[in-house]
């Protein structure tokens, strides 16, 4: 299909990826290294790393001490070429790119919706401009307002009662991984002649479907000629394949900045990056015109360009997600679908940078586990958790017979193919909540009304295991529906007022989407059936006859300590939601999966969810995840982990988290201060020659 | 049969090699006063077992035991030595690796032979000599230390793979004599492999608390890691004085 062959290839092995179509895949597997040695190669930072991050870590100092935000754009919306070239030091810097004109400026990003863009500045002591805030009410209409055009009352009354809740109505949904290794690759020239082939076949009827899609192509041509542009403002011609290391981590670089100047997604996942850069990097090292030391330095200058992505968001936002997560998720390892594992030296020179610039929780370092990965790097990766607890895990032998071996992790824990897939963020319906909307008949125990519909609530002072899972059931089924159709109004709006032109321009045409429902409160659900079933529980009710507390009698089976009683209720609780999303009609063809997720929202919802029959009090946090409740897995480590591992990954495909805490020293001993092998021989050696 | 078992720990790091299954025998006779685990002393609390329902929660979770197995401690996991021994015989059969973590109290001479068989289906003891000198071991655990060091001569002589275990109490397991003829006792022992020295914490506080018992040591401060390690220098220099004395009397 490529007119030419590029001469930036020369040195790497031809295949389809160079021959015939946009193949990353492909040209990995024909070009990688497999590195089975030590982390004893790796090099510290250079003087100029040193530097740099000695200024990043000033100006985050100084961002905490203002309060959160250092400075933030009111005027210029932002878009792929909206600001002119900044920098932290240009002399030292060999990766550069910045999502404004200064370093830890916020931008404006309105596409949204123009209110969360104020709300965020005016928390921050900051106002937009009027002008813009006219265009962007009057003239032009956001993803926000779409949505709210075409919500239901029920729709609005769920989110407010937070049954279904983090919902990506106003805000970007992110979650979208643009293969941004195909700007190093092919440079954007090449880009730009695949899409316009693309366009230019097929769709002969203009169905709707073919519309959307051909104007979406023309947005991506034209997002590909601003990332072009992008380029030439720093002083780089990206209309080419990089033709060494520093040019292909600047090109894929301005790749993914590209996309956060465009997008403020809730999660603004990089990819699986390191494997693909290795290859450019050991040409080089291989032709003899980079060091070790150099190749390190560019991965720290780029890892450090990571750390510094900010998005203006609002207080609530933050507490929603616990901080201020940009989740810069990069996908490291795992193994190929012919059996060969494919960490290389550049896996290790990605958490060298937890050494060379200390621990941060961004980039969000994931390591795709298998079984097969060579040991020297299973141990390099546990000494670095040891050290800087700052990598996630995450099983590549499940996901490799869904994915492949290109696939990479948006967010946490949703995996797609990269540049081949994608998703619709579905953030999470609370199942805890729809509990006690059986038991209460639709009223929301919190805010006294009505939210779901007026089934006939619990009757009787003592609660019955069979009557409660039939009007579970029954409320599960009412909430599906609800969340599905809710989520396929967010996701319409968002393709219409807040397309990913950039992003989704790094993805075949054909792209597989996925539809990505989400539960919270899996465990407090678990463990509430549980006491329900073993034990007695007793309602108490308030004035109005609403169920606002319980007593327990009696002890029960617990999530979390792989008791088959209680984890299969778990099992057959994600089965069965997961079922009823399936019934309903998703946006765009997309496939239905859900994750079991919710790694820092389950502080927020706890507040939002009353009293549950597991004796959980309202206010106090669900568990994260998929994690058994807070103290209730008192069997150790392993039994907690196969309680949740039971969980069925086929009706929970857009993943299972497990957030797991031990201190180092439950995780063995150090072998220099109390345990140690004794060698009688040896010592009495020593001994003898003590003697002499 | 079935024993007493105070709870089960399924990601054991710290007692014996790899990753173990834990399983905490109740009751003790011991009183050492600076135990941590007073809510196991009682015999006959707990909660029944069977060998085979223990061995059902270790095989469900065996791939993370691959480099590990079952440890047994407690408790004094001895006191159930009939139990305990069914339990062992039927983990060998199936090929895991066992360990016994155990004061040793149990040990008589007119029980060696229950013993030896116990030891028989044993892969690894850790034996935790709470004091070398009689006197001192009365004063700490209320029992004499005679059989308990007549035990450890019998794990040695079985062949059986021998860790020791010391708990440094400051003012009353840190003499630096008693340190060195500590040493001097284990370094005849052939199996001797490994040799830990934990020093003393006083996070068993609120389970005295809980059980209404006063705690023993209420002004005794924890011991620092660094004199831990010190101390084990101490014993060590113990060990390579016995060796060197053994091997001056072999070559006679």
């Amino acid at each position: 299909m490529f007119r030419q062959y590029a001469q930036e290839w020369d040195g790497f092995v031809q295949g389809k990826w160079s021959d015939h179509s946009v193949d990353v895949r492909d040209f990995i597997s024909k070009n990688y290294t497999p590195y089975d040695g030590d982390e004893s190669f790796l090099e510290g930072p250079t003087e100029a790393t040193k530097q740099l991050w000695a200024q990043v870590t000033e100006l985050s100092a100084k961002e905490r001490e203002a309060g959160g935000v250092l400075d933030m754009d009111t005027k210029i919306i932002s878009t792929v070429t909206s600001h002119g070239p900044g920098y932290l030091n240009k002399e030292l810097e060999k990766i550069v790119g910045l999502q404004t004109d200064k370093p830890f400026k916020r931008a404006l990003q309105p596409f949204g919706g123009i209110r969360m863009a104020q709300q965020a500045c005016k928390e921050y002591g900051y106002e937009v401009d009027p002008e813009v805030v006219e265009i962007f009410t009057k003239y032009r209409k956001t993803h926000n307002q779409g949505v709210f055009d075409a919500y239901t009352p029920e729709m609005r009354l769920a989110r407010k009662s937070a049954i279904l809740t983090g919902l990506p109505d106003a805000y970007g949904r992110g979650r979208i991984i643009g293969d941004y290794r195909r700007v190093a690759l092919y440079g954007i020239d090449r880009l730009i002649e695949d899409k316009e082939h693309q366009k230019a076949n097929d769709y002969a009827r203009m169905t709707s479907r073919n519309i959307q899609l051909r104007e979406e192509l023309s947005e991506q041509i034209r997002a590909l000629g601003e990332l072009r542009e992008l380029g030439r403002i720093y002083g780089f011609d990206i209309s080419q394949p990089a033709k060494n290391a520093q040019e292909a981590v600047q090109w894929l670089y301005f790749g993914y900045l590209a996309a956060v100047k465009e997008q403020n997604g809730a999660a603004m996942s990089l990819g699986r990056t390191s494997t693909f850069l290795d290859i450019f990097i050991q040409r080089d090292l291989d032709r003899g015109i980079i060091t070790e030391k150099e190749a390190q330095e560019l991965i720290d200058h780029f890892i450090m360009k990571l750390r510094m992505v900010r998005f203006a968001r609002t207080p609530e936002y933050n507490a929603l997600f616990s901080g201020d997560p940009t989740w810069v998720t990069e996908s490291i390892g795992g193994v190929s679908v012919d059996g060969q594992h494919m960490v290389t030296k550049n896996s290790f020179r990605y958490l060298n940078t937890l050494n060379n610039l200390g621990t941060a929780p961004e980039p969000n370092m994931t390591v795709l586990w298998s079984k097969k990965l060579p040991l020297n790097f299973k141990r390099f990766c546990a000494k670095m958790s040891i050290k800087s607890s700052s990598i996630q895990y995450e099983n590549d032998d499940l996901m490799r017979v869904n994915h492949g071996d290109d696939y990479a992790i948006a967010c946490c824990v949703s995996s797609m193919r990269v540049g081949k897939e994608m998703q619709f963020f579905g953030a999470r319906a609370n199942l805890a909540k729809c509990l006690l909307y059986a038991i209460n008949g639709g009223v929301d125990e919190v805010m006294k009304i009505q939210v779901g519909p007026k089934y006939r609530p619990v009757e009787g002072d003592y609660l019955d295991y069979d009557d409660v899972m039939d009007k579970y059931d029954q409320m599960m089924e009412w909430l599906a529906g609800l969340y599905v159709n809710t989520l396929n109004i967010i996701h319409y709006m968002h393709d219409k007022y807040c397309y990913e032109r950039l992003q989704m321009a790094l993805h075949d045409r054909e792209v597989k989407r996925y539809f990505a429902t989400g539960i919270a409160g899996l465990s407090v659900v678990a463990d509430s059936l549980s006491a329900i079933k073993y034990a007695k529980v007793k309602c108490i009710r308030d004035e109005n006859g609403i169920v606002v507390d319980y007593e327990t009698a009696g002890d029960y089976p617990k999530y979390g300590n792989d008791d088959d009683r209680v984890d299969q209720i778990a099992v057959d609780i994600v089965r069965r939601f997961m079922n009823k999303i399936r019934k309903h009609h998703t946006y765009r063809e997309s496939i239905p999966t859900m994750s079991i997720l919710t790694i820092t929202s389950n502080v927020v919802y706890g507040k939002k969810t009353g009293n549950t029959p597991d004796g959980r009090k309202h206010g106090v946090p669900l568990a994260p995840g998929a994690n058994p409740m807070h103290g209730r897995d008192t069997h150790g480590a392993v039994a907690s982990l196969s309680s949740v591992s039971k969980l069925p990954f086929r009706h929970a495909q857009d993943g299972i988290s497990n957030t797991f805490s031990i201190i180092p020293d439950a995780l063995g001993k150090s072998q220099t201060v109390f345990s140690g092998d004794l060698d009688l021989d040896a010592l009495r050696q020593e001994a003898a020659d003590e003697a002499e | 049969m079935e024993g007493r078992i105070h709870s089960t720990e399924s990601f054991g790091t710290v007692d014996g090699p790899g990753v173990r299954f834990v399983i905490f025998f109740q009751g003790c006779p011991m009183r050492c006063r600076y135990c941590h685990n007073p809510d196991t002393w009682q015999p006959g609390a707990g909660h029944p077992e069977t060998a085979e329902s223990l061995l059902e929660a270790y095989r469900r979770n065996a791939a993370f035991y691959q480099n590990g197995g079952i440890t047994c401690t407690g408790g004094e996991p001895m006191l159930q030595m009939p139990f305990l021994t069914e339990l062992f015989t039927r983990a060998k059969a199936e090929g895991i690796h066992t360990c016994l973590d155990t004061s040793g109290i149990c040990y008589a001479p007119e029980n060696a032979e229950a013993v030896r068989k116990l030891l028989s289906v044993t892969d690894l003891v850790m034996l935790d000599l709470k004091h070398i000198r009689e006197d001192a071991h009365r004063a700490l655990t209320g029992h004499t230390n005679r059989n308990i060091l007549q035990f450890a001569a019998l794990i040695s002589e079985c062949g059986v793979p021998l860790w020791i275990r010391h708990v440094l109490v400051p003012g009353l397991t840190d003499a630096e004599e008693d340190l060195e003829a500590l040493g001097f006792f284990i370094g005849g022992l052939k199996t001797l492999k490994a040799l830990d020295v934990l020093p003393y914490h006083d996070m068993g506080k609120q389970k005295y608390a809980a059980l209404g018992l006063p705690y023993p040591l209420p002004d005794t401060a924890p011991a620092t890691a660094e004199e831990a390690a010190g101390a084990k220098q101490t014993v060590l220099r113990g060990i390579k004085k016995r060796l060197l004395c053994d091997n001056k009397s072999s070559r006679k």
